[in-house]
């Protein structure tokens, strides 16, 4: 393979963020220069560079564990300045109704009384905690992948908006939430351990926090109070950045068989003696069927329109959408909505007749567990792959952190689905993840 | 920002990375050793003394009928399922290490991630007579450049503390188990087998990286009796015994002064105890009530050093309620008498 970067790569009639995009224009020059067979080499070298720090996750058969990296692909993904202003505030805007509608689900229920999201969809929910009622605080925080940076010469002299901060604006939220009993809180990051394939970002988050990292075991409630253990016996703790889902949150509370989390922790965050972030019964607003009533949340708390569009959501436990999904089941996506990893999904243009008629036997027999999209033509984005560069379906995953006010890591988690004409981004489904630049300056 | 104190499991975990790095390059220092004195004996023994030596007897016999080179090296050198391989070991200290990625330094892990992946690319052909050696050394190599990534990057809190804590106490077990593999020949010793003899022990003190330090104390001749002195005396050579168990209270001393814990007072008390009896016993006492024996008991010894380290510090139960574990009196293991 001869030639540079870019040479003969053709998007194939999608939509390339990188060709359509003028604030690439630096970038686009810079790879059109650079050999390809020199980009391989160093991107392998970014691979040994990930492996040898142990930035890996594993895979256990019966007689072996091996270690293999997370996925990436070393094109970055640009967002010029402008079109990213516009996600900024769209995200803010959602993560504020979000929170609005946390409150106040587990206080008034008023969305609910006057019809605006059916009140099944909520109180029916698994992840709906009717012990969070009247629960004083709910604030959201999201968390960053970290960045490689292998590619120093890429990024020189193209205005980058920094995302170094990251550790100190979650310290500050953190902060923010701590009981007003604690003048200088004491935060933990509380993870599975070292087994859980998100260790290695939990590490760097506790890294760039500041912050102890601490496991179920390192934490002991007396008297309604969290304490760790120390070598100098035992320490008080204020606030707890939770990487554990609520169910596995307090054995006494919860799952009884939970070994990950911290007998008492409840009672200890009822009596208002600690914060959790993120709150407990956040899960709710996770959910794919309640995503489908974002635009109408926003309207219903703010007063306005949202700003980042919906994908267009048929609820299937509402009898006209499960309708029109069944007569339309080649077209469209059909998602299990407390799914995550990408599984479970349907994809109509792609499924085969035998798997169709599966998800249609699926969706008659348990409508409520499915929502249904058109199949969205994804963006494409030039990425590395074993015959050259090729077009690369891509989303964006944004991370934003809420204390007092709400703030937006600039750029995100790029998803890149790595099989050709696949659709997939999840890491699960040969998904992986591309450097995502969010630019200072809209052009040069 | 203020620094909080040590997690309790963090401590355990630091303490035995140390202690795996330590017995991982001992473990490969012993192997070597043996390697030499196999030659032209009766091979089968010699590697059998080894698994005796580790009391590893049940659990190497269940996978193997008949002990050999080939197999007693497989079973220390690349046996997963074996407790006591080089490579459990490795895997446990990086297994630690991967828990303290927040306190260790990048260097520490990613030395430690490597060489870890390297023991599982281990094949046969590198454990045969011709490769071995060159294997062994470049085990030794990798764990002594472990412990000199941390020395010159590991931050100098109680992290740092326990880390030698632990790094002192396996570093004393393992030389008195290093001088158990001559235990055998001292004893059963004949005239004719002499010559034989001080060229091992010239070969044990050269695996311990001693041979030089040993010559500028010793200038005269070379006897089993002033090795083994040396190996378990000597106060400036890095490994002997006695610089081990100071190095250790010296840990332990900073650990109290330092950061006010108390709850080692306790165990201090223990490694002078230790320190009085190395000081106080001369080699040839030791030599007249079996040389065996006095190892064994330094190795009890120190197991219990580490129980009441384990009790003070890296208790998971609450530190409210309960009787101390930490409270007998020391010595807990019989004093071996001197035969008068």
């Amino acid at each position: 393979m001869t030639g540079f970067v870019l040479d003969g790569y053709d998007p194939q009639g999608f939509y390339c963020e990188m060709l359509r995009c003028a604030a690439t224009a630096a970038l686009r020059q810079r790879l059109d220069h650079l050999p390809l067979a020199d980009f391989q080499r160093r991107t392998a070298a970014a691979a040994q560079a990930l492996y040898d720090y142990g930035i890996t996750f594993t895979l256990y058969s019966e007689s072996s564990a091996i270690d293999r990296i997370l996925p990436f692909d070393p094109i970055p993904r640009v967002l010029a300045a402008d079109e990213w202003r516009q996600i900024e505030r769209g995200i803010i805007q959602r993560v504020t109704a979000l929170n609005l509608l946390l409150d106040d689900v587990y206080h008034g229920q008023k969305i609910l009384k006057d019809g605006v999201i059916p009140p099944d969809l909520i109180l029916g929910n698994p992840n709906y905690r009717p012990s969070m009622h009247g629960a004083a605080v709910a604030h959201k925080a999201y968390v960053n992948i970290c960045v490689l940076r292998a590619f120093p010469d890429l990024v020189d002299g193209i205005g980058l908006r920094p995302v170094e901060d990251y550790g100190s604006r979650l310290v500050a939220a953190m902060r923010e939430i701590a009981p007003a009993s604690s003048s200088e809180p004491q935060i933990v990051l509380l993870s599975p351990g070292i087994y859980n394939s998100a260790y290695f970002e939990h590490v760097f988050l506790a890294r760039e926090m500041g912050v102890p990292l601490v496991q179920g075991s390192d934490l002991v409630i007396e008297q309604d109070r969290v304490y760790m253990r120390t070598i100098a016996g035992l320490h008080a703790v204020d606030v707890i950045y939770r990487r554990i889902n609520d169910d596995f949150l307090d054995p006494e509370a919860f799952r009884p068989d939970s070994l990950l989390g911290v007998p008492g922790l409840m009672r200890a965050y009822n009596a208002g003696n600690v914060a959790l972030a993120n709150a407990v019964g956040t899960g709710v607003a996770d959910d794919k069927a309640v995503y489908a009533y974002v635009p109408k949340i926003i309207r219903y708390y703010l007063g306005e329109d949202a700003i980042l569009q919906n994908v267009e959501t048929h609820i299937c436990r509402e009898p006209n959408s499960l309708r029109y999904t069944l007569d339309h089941l080649a077209e469209l996506v059909v998602k299990p909505v407390g799914e995550a990893g990408g599984y479970g999904i349907t994809i109509g243009p792609k499924a085969s007749r035998a798997e169709l008629e599966e998800c249609r036997a699926k969706l008659v027999a348990d409508p409520a567990n499915y929502i249904s999209q058109p199949c969205i033509d994804l963006s494409v984005a030039p990425t590395l792959c074993d015959g050259g560069v090729m077009p690369r379906h891509v989303d964006l995953r944004p991370f934003a952190i809420t204390g007092k006010s709400t703030w937006v890591l600039p750029g995100g988690l790029t998803r890149v689905a790595l099989r050709p004409g696949s659709l997939m981004v999840n890491s699960s489904q040969g998904g992986g993840s591309k450097d995502t630049w969010v630019l200072e300056q809209g052009l040069e | 920002m203020s620094s909080s104190p040590l997690l309790a499991r963090y401590a355990e975990c630091i303490f035995w990375l140390a202690r795996f790095i330590e017995r991982a390059e001992n473990l490969a220092r012993i192997l070597d050793v043996n390697e030499t004195f196999s030659r032209g004996r009766s091979a089968a023994q010699s590697w059998l003394s080894i698994v005796q030596l580790n009391a590893d007897e049940e659990r190497f016999y269940k996978k193997h009928r008949t002990p050999s080179a080939e197999r007693v090296l497989a079973f220390y050198l690349t046996d997963a399922d074996n407790p006591t391989s080089i490579l459990s070991a490795v895997t446990n200290a990086r297994e630690n290490a991967r828990t303290l990625r927040p306190l260790v330094s990048t260097e520490m892990w990613v030395q430690l991630n490597t060489f870890y992946h390297r023991m599982g690319a281990i094949g046969p052909g590198d454990m045969l007579p011709g490769s071995l050696s060159r294997l062994l050394t470049s085990i030794k190599e990798a764990c002594q450049t472990f412990t000199g990534i941390t020395e010159g990057t590991f931050y100098r809190d109680q992290a740092s503390y326990f880390y030698r804590l632990g790094q002192y106490i396996e570093r004393a077990d393992q030389t008195t188990r290093l001088l158990d593999t001559k235990y055998p020949l001292l004893s059963g010793g004949s005239d004719t087998a002499a010559a034989v003899e001080v060229g091992q022990w010239h070969a044990l003190l050269r695996s311990a990286s001693g041979y030089h330090a040993f010559r500028r104390v010793h200038s005269s001749e070379l006897t089993p009796a002033r090795v083994a002195g040396f190996l378990l005396f000597n106060p400036a050579f890095p490994r002997s015994v006695y610089l081990c168990v100071r190095e250790a209270a010296d840990a332990l001393a900073a650990l109290k002064h330092h950061y006010r814990l108390r709850a080692g007072n306790d165990i201090s008390e223990g490694l002078d105890g230790l320190r009085a009896i190395l000081e106080e016993r001369s080699i040839e006492e030791i030599l007249a009530g079996g040389l065996h024996e006095f190892l064994d008991f330094l190795q009890d010894y120190l197991i219990a050093i580490t129980d009441r380290v384990s009790a003070a510090f890296f208790a998971r139960r609450p530190v409210s309620g309960g009787p101390n574990p930490a409270a007998a009196a020391w010595p807990l293991a019989p004093v071996p008498q001197i035969p008068s």
